[in-house]
């Protein structure tokens, strides 16, 4: 609790303690009404979203946006799958090479902050951590001139070189306190003693024991290469951007078919839910991460 | 010299990393930071620099006060995204860590909005949020129409007061349980012979909570207002998706951008510079406290 980050490992510190017991007085009865009122509330906006996104006509208002659809039909989705399908693709394109390239440069910096430290590592450290924080429109301007001058290609290979990046700060932040306490220190220095190098070490060692750290950054850069709108706004466009813009375009016009936009944003959460309902422990452990100290 | 042998490697392999933070990071920020004291308002380039011109006519030269107006907004969003996320992150956390049977479907669920994006989850709230009352009500005013609890009807984000207030629910709901995520391991992380010391010492669960539980909680919360607090402060995605760019609901992140289009990249960069410096102020003191007190340990 006191060093670091959560690591993966704690996502196994979510599991309850004791079995919940099976009296039920009056306190139990306001604690399940809670849960449940708020279970409710929570599932609310996803329950019109799929309805909707059915709808097709006169079911299609303000007034009966509660009801579910008198004639189910699919026609919406159809409609949101052909304006989408491009950029759901490029997305794809985008989100997996950006997980593997900031978990990888991750893991390396990771391990040289927890276990092959220099004089000056905390401050380093703390250099590289600023960077997640800081609100991007605040490089956003000269960003997009040093790219074009660097040569990167516009749309998605300038997205997937921004997303490493400014990813590095997170990815660090996840391995370095994943190997800060996971990974004894005694082992290095044995290995160290043996004569191994830098790279022997990481290769051999370290990155076997490694792949509950890659599931967190894996699974944190690629939802957060997904969701992003600000870099790809201020970097892409319609025709050669993510996801994210093609939405906003479909969803955003002067007078948007809503259960078009419904559909549309069903899809475009398809990928990050699934991967949250699949990976969601981990997932868990990778919102954790997120903070600093816990 | 074997010491650089020892350690030399290790700033090796970390270098280009911090190769491109220093250039991606400190050194847009300083150029950002350049352009901010220039006179670039138009495509046409600077001609020259003009100090602090630019931030001065921020806070007292702008048209409607709209920086000012922007700022406000802000404040007003964050206000009710931070007690709103946390009130309702720590109510989950407590309710599950009383024991709740089929924990993890109740923590699935509201966990599952992080997984969102705010431009997906916008689609839908700009129309739980509709502003039509009475009959014509739809979204969230037709379900308090017809719990008959019109006084809740609202104009959500179109009033021009306290709109900003409602533009936070959207963030509420998706960021609430997260907080829960936290809370909660910062619940079960607490050591079980703390709780049962004070069992034997006789104390009751509300003496359990208030004295020993809650104090263990600290950081946790201290985390989760970082965290939440920084988010709020760049928030974007989620106001251009549900209102668009409009000065009802206009934050200096979506200032900046507006005024990007229209070239003023001096007026936009002292803008973004100004959102830095806030959430810096915020920033810099926790990483600080963060890096001593892992010293301590």
């Amino acid at each position: 609790m006191t060093t670091v980050t959560a690591p993966p490992a704690a996502v196994e510190s979510l599991a309850p303690r004791r079995k919940p017991k099976r009296s039920f007085g009056p306190g139990s009865i306001v604690k399940y009404a809670l849960a449940i009122f708020f279970l409710i509330v929570v599932l609310m906006p996803l329950y019109v979203l799929i309805v909707t996104s059915f709808k097709a006509g006169s079911d299609i208002g303000v007034t009966s946006q509660w009801n579910l659809p008198t004639h189910w039909t699919t026609a919406s989705w159809g409609k949101a799958w052909t304006a989408l399908r491009p950029s759901f693709i490029r997305t794809f394109e985008l989100a997996i090479p950006v997980a593997v390239i900031s978990s990888v440069i991750g893991a390396a910096n990771g391990f040289v902050l927890s276990r092959w430290r220099f004089p000056g590592a905390d401050v380093v450290f703390t250099l590289i951590l600023f960077g997640m924080f800081i609100p991007y429109q605040a490089v956003m301007i000269p960003l997009r001139d040093i790219v074009t001058t660097i040569g990167i290609a516009p749309g998605i290979p300038t997205l997937i070189f921004v997303h490493c990046v400014y990813g590095i700060p997170i990815c660090t932040l996840i391995f370095r306190n994943y190997y800060a306490t996971t990974v004894p220190e005694e082992l290095v220095e044995a290995a160290r003693v043996d004569g191994a190098g830098l790279l022997r070490t990481f290769t051999r060692i370290i990155l076997p024991i490694s792949i509950p750290g890659f599931v967190v950054t894996v699974i944190w850069q690629f939802t957060s290469a997904w969701n992003d709108y600000l870099f790809a706004i201020f970097l892409a466009n319609t025709r050669n951007g993510p996801i994210t813009i093609a939405l906003n375009a479909l969803a955003g016009a002067q007078s948007p078919d809503y259960a078009a936009s419904m559909a549309g944003a069903l899809i475009t959460s398809l990928p990050t839910l699934l991967v949250y309902v699949l990976l969601g422990r981990w997932f868990i452990g990778g919102l954790m991460a997120g903070s600093v100290k816990s | 010299m074997r010491r650089l042998r020892h350690w030399g490697p290790g700033l090796l392999l970390l270098s280009p990393s911090l190769i491109l933070l220093a250039v991606f990071v400190y050194g847009l920020i300083a150029w950002t930071t350049k352009v901010s004291l220039s006179d670039e308002h138009n495509a046409r380039g600077s001609k020259g620099f003009v100090g602090i011109d630019n931030y001065k006519n921020l806070f007292t030269n702008d048209i409607q006060d709209r920086f000012t107006h922007s700022l406000k907004n802000l404040l007003i969003f964050t206000l009710v995204f931070l007690v709103g996320a946390m009130l309702l992150g720590l109510l989950w956390a407590f309710l599950l860590e009383r024991g709740v049977r089929g924990e993890g479907f109740f923590r699935t669920v509201y966990l599952f909005p992080m997984a969102v994006s705010f431009i997906a989850s916008g689609v839908v709230w700009r129309w739980l949020m509709n502003p039509l009352k009475g009959d014509g009500a739809g979204g969230l005013n037709a379900v308090f129409g017809s719990l008959h609890l019109d006084f809740l009807q609202s104009t959500w984000w179109t009033n021009p007061d306290w709109g900003m207030a409602s533009m936070a629910m959207p963030a509420v709901w998706q960021l609430s349980g997260y907080v829960m995520a936290l809370f909660l391991a910062g619940f079960r992380g607490i050591p079980q012979e703390l709780r049962e010391a004070a069992a034997m010492d006789g104390a009751s669960t509300y003496r359990l909570y208030r004295n020993v539980i809650f104090p263990q909680l600290t950081p946790v919360a201290l985390s989760a207002l970082i965290i939440l607090g920084h988010m709020s402060m760049k928030m974007f995605d989620l106001i251009m998706s549900v209102s668009g760019p409009q000065w009802l609901t206009e934050v200096p992140a979506i200032y900046v951008w507006q005024t990007l289009l229209t070239s003023d990249y001096a007026k936009s960069a002292a803008i973004s510079i100004v959102l830095l410096l806030l959430v810096a102020v915020v920033i810099v003191p926790y990483l600080i406290y963060t890096n001593r007190a892992e010293k301590n340990t």
